[in-house]
């Protein structure tokens, strides 16, 4: 793995394709975050607010897009992740992970970040900005 | 029908940034990196210790603002926005509060919607910022209906 500082306008971190998300998944995540809102994990309450199935929570997804920024915490840390929820995602859908970089300052790295399904539509769409300035403690 | 909360804020709640649930967390995001979780490599990192992931405030008790209730089913999560100073060190304890920032109506597509913009924020005991997150929730017609009866 190289060092993030060494890419280049837009280069891209090595994109990640995540095993199809299943119901253990949202499960855990509802139990890890404290989010039991039961369209996530019960198919009837999915049904009742009208849906087609149950869906990922957007915090699972925002969760598992900043993983890509995970092996570069040497270099530095994430200082901004905006995110914005476009669409659904439901159970058996693939996602991709992706990252490119936009703008390259001189402390802060501005990556366009998305989590794109099978179908190559964009799920939660964003930025992070990453922060080459590792703090004191 | 939630203008009148506006720029009201919870009372400070301790929170601990705690092993087990950013242990917990990380393995829920498919993200059990050692940085987050093992002890030694958290001491050599430059953080000194183990960190937690980005998204983990969730967890945070956050306080309550007594005008704001909300229901628990049919919002919709807009946006989301996160913010450090620095990461999160596991093991600290810290102060956490909200706000509300603003909330607005317009119409759309599936009748009139409310968007609501609600911020919280993680401080260390001298009141300096950690982290803050934003998030916009988008209050549906159907579910507006459902509140007022």
């Amino acid at each position: 793995m190289s060092a993030i500082t060494a890419l280049q306008k837009g280069d891209s971190l090595e994109p990640v394709t995540l095993e199809p998300v299943s119901r253990i998944d949202l499960i855990k995540y509802a139990g890890a975050s404290g989010d039991y809102n039961p369209i996530h994990t019960i198919d009837e309450e999915a049904e009742k607010a009208g849906l087609p199935g149950i869906i990922a929570h957007g915090m699972w997804t925002m969760g598992n897009l900043a993983k890509l920024f995970t092996p570069y915490y040497e270099e530095g840390f994430i200082q901004n992740y905006s995110i914005r929820f476009k669409g659904m995602v439901f159970l058996g859908d693939v996602l991709t992970l992706h990252a490119v970089l936009e703008e390259d300052y001189e402390h802060e790295m501005a990556f366009n970040v998305q989590a794109v399904n099978q179908n190559e539509e964009a799920v939660i769409k964003g930025k992070v900005v990453f922060s080459r300035k590792v703090p004191t403690y | 029908m939630f203008e009148h909360t506006i720029g009201k804020q919870s009372n400070k709640v301790k929170n601990t940034v705690e092993r087990g649930a950013v242990k917990n967390f990380a393995e829920a995001i498919g993200d059990p990196h050692p940085i987050f979780i093992d002890e030694e490599t958290g001491r050599q990192s430059p953080y000194k210790a183990n960190i937690a992931p980005p998204t983990f405030p969730r967890v945070f008790d956050y306080g309550s603002i007594d005008e704001l209730n909300l229901p628990s089913k049919g919002l919709i999560h807009g946006e989301q926005i996160y913010h450090y100073e620095r990461p999160l060190l596991v093991g600290e304890v810290i102060l956490c509060y909200t706000e509300v920032k603003d909330y607005y109506e317009r119409s759309g597509k599936s009748g009139d919607m409310g968007f609501l913009k609600v911020k919280r924020y993680g401080t260390d005991f001298d009141g300096g910022l950690i982290f803050s997150e934003e998030q916009t929730v988008i209050i549906t017609e159907a579910v507006r209906k459902e509140m007022k009866v």
